[in-house]
């Protein structure tokens, strides 16, 4: 019956469409598009009324326009007035452009609600049916507002015909899913439960998609369901292939159906009624002994509606997790899929699989499979199924098996898809952890691990195996051989450098004793790696070093020579640069007791959960980060600014990893969860934090200009944070000139691509501020941290900021971010000490209106002396004492230093503290 | 719950793009853009589902035509597939032997079906006569005036 013979197609509309076919090229049809919408707009436009047939006709015109990609402004008025005509194809097509292009313009909701209202009460179930389609397919709020009460009387109503309850029923369920406030339950609820019963099949095919997703959020009230799911499943399983006619689907009856209800009763426990129990059970029996009776027929529909069945069956046993007869049943039943030539049910089984070995009951049973599955991981040329593979491998891992099971994942590493190698690495290292009985092996599976894949190895892994490696004395000599023979490989990873730095630095005294190892040859070979390495690697092998000059005093000079050379001490890299010269002064002044004290070995790590497995799970949901994660970010600001400190205590090496800014480099255990808050109590951190009790830092979303804000009077901190990305900023300005470092953090495991960052001056200030910078690298990799550094020279002053905007891809979808760079006009003060007789000579000759302002406002917070006076300071200026008669006053100068001229600058901040507001003169003598 | 059903043609072409779930346009285009590179790279022999984002991917290919559906973690993968062949057989019988040309100078026809069928991404009717008895009731009362339609 092609629709076409009937007199309905619409002539114009099918050689527009041919029109669209013929053309060349993207342009010729875009040139056509634009034609026909011209065309369109002047017969809406036009004085002449459009029939019905035209209107239908244009506007089904435009949403095949809009279909293809196009954008439609206009036309809406036009559809809505289908909605009211009379003839049932002309309503018909306005339904559906309004279904396809909803828009929010409330005069035309009204509009349409007011025909929907029409429709539904026409009591023509054809129209009402559209009416509720139509809603069902838009969903919106206002649609909810006029239309949540109306339907469920629909619904229940005893007259309504079945097809309109249908309807009824699913539009019901998208209301309630977009707006549940506004979907009330009353006494229809019951009645709906009973629609489990209704005679007609697609009613109950309908109603208990809405009935399941009530009973998710409303169990209690919707128990009663659960009896009633029972019988009506319990009658479909034992009817014969033929007995449900219409809705027996390749001889298999009502398998849409009873998959719903199998999903269904996965809403509530098992039910506690013996007889619906045992008349469950029975269900699910019969469901397994047909899967083991010949197909009744060889199409693949056929096997699959019964498949569906089945799985669907097999979820809800594993769901009750209490009767191990079924448990094993389908194990072995799922077992037989394993082998099964469609991919597809090798795929379901291995993924189903997964669940049923968490299950005391079918662990065992699961792990009898275990060949299979390794053949699985090794042959199935599919990917996705070799994921299946190793996630099963994964779950059905236990002490028994772990070293077979490990040593066949490693194996399958070398060659595995890089889609896979991140998560296969955390699960490695996770089961290595988890079931090492000797921590050798342990040791062994990790620098494995870092030889096969070290470009997938996160931190966590290569962290987690030095905590270990610290807390248990019995390994620490073999994980020292180990790495040292793994350093002896002409190219190794930089982890494994990473790795074998920290732990010779630790421990390379227990092997010291062979002269194959010497002291000597350790630093050698370690330094011997220095040059190929990164920045962070590099800081922490200087560490190393140190700590080798206390280990070991007769590599003292050889390593003072290393560190005094200029590569070190003068490196352009301020963090090896500081940490050369310091370690270099402290092996040279420091006493061998004071060094043996300073660079003793690391104390234990408190014992914790691995964060491998926090990463692994986060993996899994690239969703929300957890808090402590945006504790460690906002701590790790805080780090920027201490690294003073560095060097002073035994946590010389771990402050190392401290300074690698990485959103969670809390790996190695030095930083307690401390609250944020407990930060600004320390007086080495005031100045950083000055700002802080503005509001925390905004985590995702932060507001840009807040970031911005923040840093007036500081230089180096967070300035921006979501849940992809975080921004750090150390800065420094000397004079006229400033340079400012980014890291650009990637807080997801996922690869960014397409990189790039601008930073533009808009407007007048291009020729106020001059601004450069490198190219960043395309790909940050997960976890990663780029950097960038900017040179900033201050032409003349100015008071926009620069823009910094940066755009890449993750998973596919670009990013587009523009914020303010924290560049403002007082990071060029210079201060300058003056006496008083000074300052008010200078202050009076500022007096003309441009050369100063003032402003009162109230302090949100308790004025401080200290904190004002850190904030003070972070704008730049000299505070000067004894200057003001008034020693509650705050006096500052300074200069704004630019390209093409010096400005002084004076200003007078009186708090005003009985009223809580200070009355700050600031006389701002300007050009 | 069916998040979305997109019809396209092995050149990549969109047939037709039903969205249960409210998306923005630019949004719609994202995903459909990076399903139909992702579908069509895959080999023939490879399994029908896929792990996309937080949900599921299920999808057959009919002649020219893929058939694409996404759904839910704990929705049923071969009943989904299934449902993507309920409906090429409900086009089938009312198309008389359905081509991709039918879907595309028709494609009004294809949503009407596609709603009597699916709505709200649950399954509405799964009888084909029943589907196929509403259409046809509907074209019998094209351009003629609307009466109650008798029981």
């Amino acid at each position: 019956m092609p629709a076409v013979s009937k007199g309905d197609g619409m002539r114009g509309l099918a050689v527009f469409i041919s029109d669209i076919r013929n053309c060349k090229s993207k342009e010729a049809e875009i040139k056509r598009i634009n034609k026909e919408l011209a065309n369109i707009r002047s017969k809406f436009k036009g004085d002449k009324a459009l029939d019905g047939y035209s209107k239908k006709k244009y506007v089904c015109k435009l949403l095949f326009i809009f279909l293809l990609g196009h954008d439609i402004d206009f036309g809406h008025m036009e559809a809505v007035n289908l909605l009211s005509s009379n003839k049932y194809t002309e309503k018909q097509i306005g339904y559906l452009f309004i279904s396809v292009l909803v828009n929010s313009n409330s005069e035309l909701i009204r509009l349409i609600n007011n025909a929907i209202k029409n429709d539904l009460s026409s009591r023509n179930p054809t129209f009402m049916c559209l009416a509720l389609h139509c809603i069902a397919n838009v969903g919106s709020r206002e649609m909810a507002e006029a239309f949540a009460s109306e339907i469920p009387r629909i619904l229940v109503a005893g007259d309504t015909m079945d097809s309109v309850k249908q309807s009824a029923a699913l539009c019901l369920l998208r209301l309630y899913k977009t707006s549940p406030d506004l979907v009330l339950m009353g006494e229809w609820t019951s009645r709906v439960v009973h629609l489990l019963n209704d005679q007609h099949m697609g009613v109950v095919t309908a109603a208990i998609s809405l009935i399941t997703c009530l009973s998710q959020k409303n169990p209690d009230e919707f128990k009663t369901c659960v009896s009633l799911a029972v019988s009506r499943l319990s009658r479909i399983v034992s009817s014969a292939s033929t007995d449900l006619q219409d809705y027996t689907y390749y001889f298999v009856p009502a398998p849409w159906l009873s998959c719903k209800l199998l999903r269904l009763l996965q809403c509530y426990p098992p039910p506690e009624d013996g007889a619906v129990k045992g008349r469950l059970v029975e269900c699910l029996e019969t469901i397994l002994n047909k899967a083991q009776e010949p197909p009744k027929s060889k199409k693949v529909q056929h096997s699959n509606a019964k498949n569906a069945i089945l799985f669907e069956a097999i979820s809800l046993i594993i769901h009750y997790d209490s009767e191990p007869n079924l448990l094993v049943r389908a194990c072995n039943q799922l077992g037989q899929f394993l082998q099964h030539r469609e991919t597809n049910l090798r795929y379901l089984a291995l993924e189903s699989m997964c669940t049923l070995a968490s299950s005391e009951f079918s662990h065992e049973a699961v792990k009898t499979h275990i060949e299979t599955v390794i053949n699985a991981l090794k042959t199935e040329r599919d990917v996705s199924v070799r994921q299946r593979a190793a996630d099963l491998l994964y779950a059905m891992c236990d002490r028994s098996n772990a070293k077979q099971i490990v040593a066949e994942m490693l194996s399958y590493l070398e060659t595995a898809d890089y889609s896979i190698r991140e998560e296969m690495v955390l699960k490695v290292a996770i089961l290595a952890e988890k079931y090492a009985v000797d921590y050798s092996w342990y040791v062994d599976t990790i620098l494995n691990l870092i030889r096969i894949a070290g470009d997938y190895v996160s931190e966590e892994v290569w962290y987690r195996v030095i905590q270990i490696v610290i807390n248990r004395d019995d390994v620490q000599g073999y994980a020292a051989k180990t790495v040292f023979e793994a350093l002896q490989a002409p190219a190794c990873h930089e982890n494994m450098v990473k790795v074998g730095g920290y732990i010779l630095g630790e421990f390379g005294n227990l092997i010291a004793g062979d002269p194959r190892s010497s002291p000597l040859v350790q630093f050698n070979l370690l330094h011997s790696k220095f040059h190929l390495c990164s920045v962070p690697t590099r800081a922490l092998l200087l560490s190393a070093y140190i700590k080798f000059i206390n280990l070991f005093p007769e590599t003292k000079a050889t390593i003072q020579e290393v560190l005094r050379c200029d590569s070190q001490i003068r490196n352009s890299d301020v963090e090896l640069q500081q940490r050369a010269v310091e370690y270099l002064k402290l092996s040279s002044i420091a006493s061998t007791d004071v060094l043996a004290t300073v660079l003793e070995e690391m104390p234990p790590f408190p014992e914790r959960e691995s964060s491998i497995l926090a990463k692994l799970k986060k993996k899994k949901g690239p969703g929300a980060v957890s808090v402590t994660e945006l504790e460690d970010g906002k701590r790790e600001s805080g780090e920027l600014n201490g690294s003073g400190e560095r060097g002073q205590d035994a946590a010389a090496m771990a402050a190392s990893n401290a300074s690698t800014p990485s959103p969670s480099a809390d790996l190695l255990g030095i930083r307690s969860a401390a609250p944020v808050n407990a930060a600004p109590a320390s007086a080495g951190s005031l100045l950083v934090d000055v700002f802080s009790e503005v509001g925390p830092a905004a985590p995702s979303g932060a507001v840009n200009d807040d970031g911005f804000l923040r840093f007036v009077c500081k230089n180096n901190g967070v300035l921006f944070e979501n849940q992809l990305l975080q921004i750090g900023i150390k800065s420094e300005y000397r004079q006229n000139l400033g340079r400012m470092y980014l890291f650009y953090g990637n807080k997801t495991s996922v690869q960014f691509a397409s990189f790039s960052t601008t930073v533009s001056c808009p407007g007048e200030l291009q020729n106020q501020l001059n601004v450069q910078s490198k190219p960043v690298e395309p790909l940050v990799e997960g976890g990663a941290q780029i950097q960038q550094v900017l040179n900033i020279e201050c032409l003349t002053d100015f008071s926009d900021a620069p823009l910094l905007n940066i755009k890449f891809r993750y998973g596919g979808a670009l990013q587009n971010l523009t914020l303010k760079l924290p560049v403002t006009i007082n990071k060029f003060f210079q201060p300058t000490e003056m006496a008083s007789q000074d300052f008010f000579q200078r202050w009076k000759q500022l007096s003309q209106p441009q050369q100063e302002a003032q402003k009162i406002f109230k302090a949100n917070h308790s004025m401080d002396t200290e904190v004002i006076k850190a904030k003070l300071l972070g704008l730049g200026m000299a505070l000067l004492d004894n200057v003001d008669p008034n020693p509650e006053n705050y006096v500052c100068a300074g200069v704004v230093q630019t390209k093409s001229q010096q400005v002084g600058c004076l200003l007078r901040l009186e708090p005003n503290a009985q009223a809580q507001v200070p009355v700050p003169a600031a006389g701002l003598p300007s050009l | 719950m069916m998040q979305f059903m997109l019809l396209f043609s092995r050149q990549g072409k969109l047939r037709l793009q039903k969205w249960y779930v409210p998306l923005s346009d630019k949004e719609k285009k994202k995903i459909t853009r990076e399903l139909v590179q992702t579908v069509l790279a895959r080999k023939p022999k490879m399994c029908s589902f896929l792990e996309w984002r937080d949900l599921k991917i299920v999808y057959k290919r009919y002649a020219s035509l893929y058939f694409c559906c996404a759904i839910e973690d704990q929705d049923n993968e071969l009943i989904t597939l299934e449902i993507i062949h309920r409906y090429v057989e409900l086009l089938d019988k009312y198309f008389g032997s359905v081509c991709e040309l039918d879907i595309i100078f028709n494609f009004e026809k294809a949503y009407f079906i596609l709603d009597e069928f699916l709505l709200g991404g649950e399954a509405q009717e799964t009888s084909k006569k029943n589907v196929l008895k509403a259409i046809e009731q509907a074209d019998l009362l094209q351009e003629v005036r609307p009466a109650p339609l008798k029981p």
